[in-house]
């Protein structure tokens, strides 16, 4: 049974020149303990679905059609108050940028405590400390650690401490946008098996959004390809990367150098990804694709099944197959 | 040092003070230092691309700096073509065109370029300092063409347009243009795609790569990113704390790592492919602090083989066998 199922999703920016597409009829699922990677370029959407998913949109973005059951609450659908339940306890996100995501004016232990405070009511500020000294014990830090203000702390701390924030209240789902980023490639790797070795043992559903393909196959048990606000392909981390199928997929995983393969030459794709106030006609990556015919500038492509495998793709190359 | 080599740097060191508080320079002798750069030797052989990789703080960056005399050293040397430029007065510099020769592109397209110049402007910056050109008609040729290299076609429709009006993947080959422009010999490449997207990144090392070829020239690739650094680099050095722990031809430092640094650094990228699950890491802990770095071997606090000569001796970065070398007392 999914946990979280996400159905036709569209949120939109409304802006003065008109809405912005950024998430445009998305479906994935995830399962219970299952780990399930989002991946696109930037400005392809991959952040407004967290965002959508913890109904944390700002104030000109809204949730315009779709659904996203969390097992069988549509919570597109319930009232702020009602989501007041939800964010933290059963979702919980790891934002994005572990240097600027902690408030420099207050220790680490202040604004983890301040998350458990305010989501269960119920406890005491002795409990939340100690409640607060197991999570950092969880992510591998010191208790004393507590006092330690952000600026105390190096990027890998900084981000272990953002983790612990988001498992206070034992979510059934974390959402871990970009963890990786801007990390060396040690601290980096640190932090990736601390988020899996929690997965196993709180037997966590996750969804790690980032642009580094690699991580992914390192990590996850699905993929979900994104652009342009829409997903591409979506599989399991083995069949996809054996074969993807999308151009967009292939020109992604062939665009980066592998340290294990032979040197070649690099490919990358042409352009850049499409204004989405104004999205072009038809598959929206027809404009960078190489393969691209007629059909694909005028019909936008339905979502295929390949070989009763779980392998979705939408592109016209595989529809008659 | 070989008349062949462009660049050779030979026992480099620099050690910025730290400030200290008044009563702490009254009452206590013992000044400190940050070991930025601690007794770094290497040298770059004409046409070649030497990766210079490393974490965070282990001194790439000051190295490169050191390398293009933007900053002087604390002691050692750097030759460019034979010549010392270490001892080179700003005059001197100018007068032998150093500043022409050598050339840096930066890690982060968004904040290098002015924002207020035009494409124009920001790549013909460089001509008019160094007045390789006689008339404004000249300047604009070479920017013409020096754009047309670094495939921002057709050049005219990018001449007059601002650093805002372009993506990311086009402000990354402004800013390679301006360098190239100068005709350089050796340029220094500090992470200039760690701020990109995966798609473009590939577009700029292709062209890095082509321009190596058309200008034959040298390149110092900054990075922390082995997978990019072995399809860039001929030859890859791994620092750690202000040291060189390895050095090697990609290959071998890639396939046949000898340092037990260099094996945590590789087997922590993790590789597109699902099958070859990264296997655990060897290493824990972050970099420590360079201004008291560990007594002996630096690593010696992170690794997982150290033993009791670790941590009382420094070892040397010996030769073990063509261009591979390594400083570590476990590796014979």
């Amino acid at each position: 049974m999914s946990l979280l199922e996400v159905e036709n999703l569209r949120t939109y920016y409304f802006m003065k020149k008109g809405p912005v597409k950024a998430v445009d009829g998305v479906d994935f699922q995830v399962k219970e303990g299952q780990a399930m990677g989002l991946a696109g370029e930037s400005g392809c959407g991959k952040t407004t679905v967290a965002l959508s998913i913890m109904k944390i949109l700002p104030s000109r973005g809204k949730i315009t059609d779709g659904k996203i059951l969390l097992k069988d609450l549509d919570i597109a659908r319930i009232s702020e108050k009602e989501m007041r339940k939800i964010r933290w306890k059963r979702i919980s996100l790891v934002f994005q940028g572990a240097m600027n995501a902690l408030d420099p004016l207050y220790s680490l232990g202040d604004q983890i405590e301040e998350a458990i405070l305010t989501h269960k009511t119920e406890l005491k500020r002795k409990e939340a400390t100690s409640r607060t000294e197991e999570l950092l014990e969880l992510v591998g830090m010191e208790r004393k650690r507590i006092k330690s203000y952000p600026h105390e702390l190096s990027g890998g701390m900084r981000q272990r401490g953002l983790i612990a924030m988001a498992l206070a209240c034992n979510p059934e789902l974390l959402i871990a946008d970009e963890p990786g980023t801007a990390l060396d490639v040690i601290v980096q790797a640190q932090v990736l098996s601390i988020i899996e070795d929690l997965r196993k043992k709180l037997n966590l559903a996750a969804i790690l959004i980032t642009h580094d393909l690699s991580i992914i196959a390192d990590t996850c048990d699905k993929v979900a390809i994104m652009y342009a606000g829409k997903i591409v392909e979506y599989a399991d981390v083995s069949d996809l990367f054996e074969e993807p199928l999308h151009p967009y997929t292939q020109g992604l995983i062939y665009a980066f150098p592998n340290i294990k393969s032979a040197r070649t030459r690099m490919n990358s794709i042409p352009g850049s990804p499409p204004d989405l106030l104004d999205p072009p006609k038809g598959c929206r990556f027809h404009p960078r694709c190489t393969y691209a015919k007629t059909i694909c500038k005028e019909q936008e492509p339905a979502v295929t099944k390949m070989r009763g495998k779980e392998h979705l793709v939408a592109c016209h190359l595989y529809e008659n197959i | 040092m070989s008349e062949n080599n462009v660049i050779d740097v030979l026992k480099l060191k620099k050690w910025f003070p730290v400030r200290r508080g008044f009563f702490q320079a009254l009452f206590s002798k013992k000044e400190s230092f940050v070991r930025a750069v601690d007794d770094v030797s290497f040298d770059i052989k004409a046409k070649e691309v030497f990766g210079l990789a490393g974490e965070s703080g282990s001194g790439k960056t000051t190295t490169g700096r050191l390398v293009l005399k933007i900053i002087d050293p604390t002691s050692g040397k750097v030759f460019f073509k034979g010549e010392d430029i270490t001892k080179l007065s700003r005059k001197q510099m100018k007068r032998k065109q150093l500043r022409r020769k050598m050339q840096t592109v930066f890690q982060e397209p968004y904040e290098s370029l002015n924002p207020r110049k035009t494409v124009m402007d920001i790549i013909a910056e460089g001509l008019r300092i160094q007045k390789v050109v006689n008339s404004e008609k000249e300047v604009e040729e070479r920017v013409i063409k020096t754009l047309d290299d670094v495939k921002l076609v057709p050049p005219n429709e990018f001449l007059s347009r601002y650093p805002h009006e372009l993506s990311g993947g086009q402000r990354q080959r402004v800013a390679v243009a301006r360098t190239f422009i100068l005709n350089p010999e050796f340029v220094v490449a500090d992470e200039p795609i760690s701020m990109l997207d995966v798609s473009i990144r590939a577009e700029i090392l292709n062209l890095f790569l082509d321009l190596v070829e058309k200008f034959n020239v040298s390149i110092l690739y900054i990075t922390h990113d082995l997978a990019t650094a072995r399809h860039m680099c001929h030859r890859i050095a791994i620092m750690y704390l202000g040291k060189i722990m390895e050095m090697g031809t990609a290959e071998d430092i890639v396939y046949e790592p000898l340092h037990p640094y260099t094996k945590a650094l590789i087997s922590a990228v993790p590789v597109p492919d699902p099958k070859s699950r990264r296997t655990r890491l060897t290493i824990k802990g972050e970099i420590p602090s360079p201004i008291n770095p560990p007594s002996g071997c630096r690593f010696h606090t992170r690794c997982p083989i150290a033993e009791e000569i670790c941590r009382k001796e420094e070892p040397e970065l010996i030769n073990i066998g063509k261009e591979h070398y390594v400083a570590c007392h476990k590796v014979k």
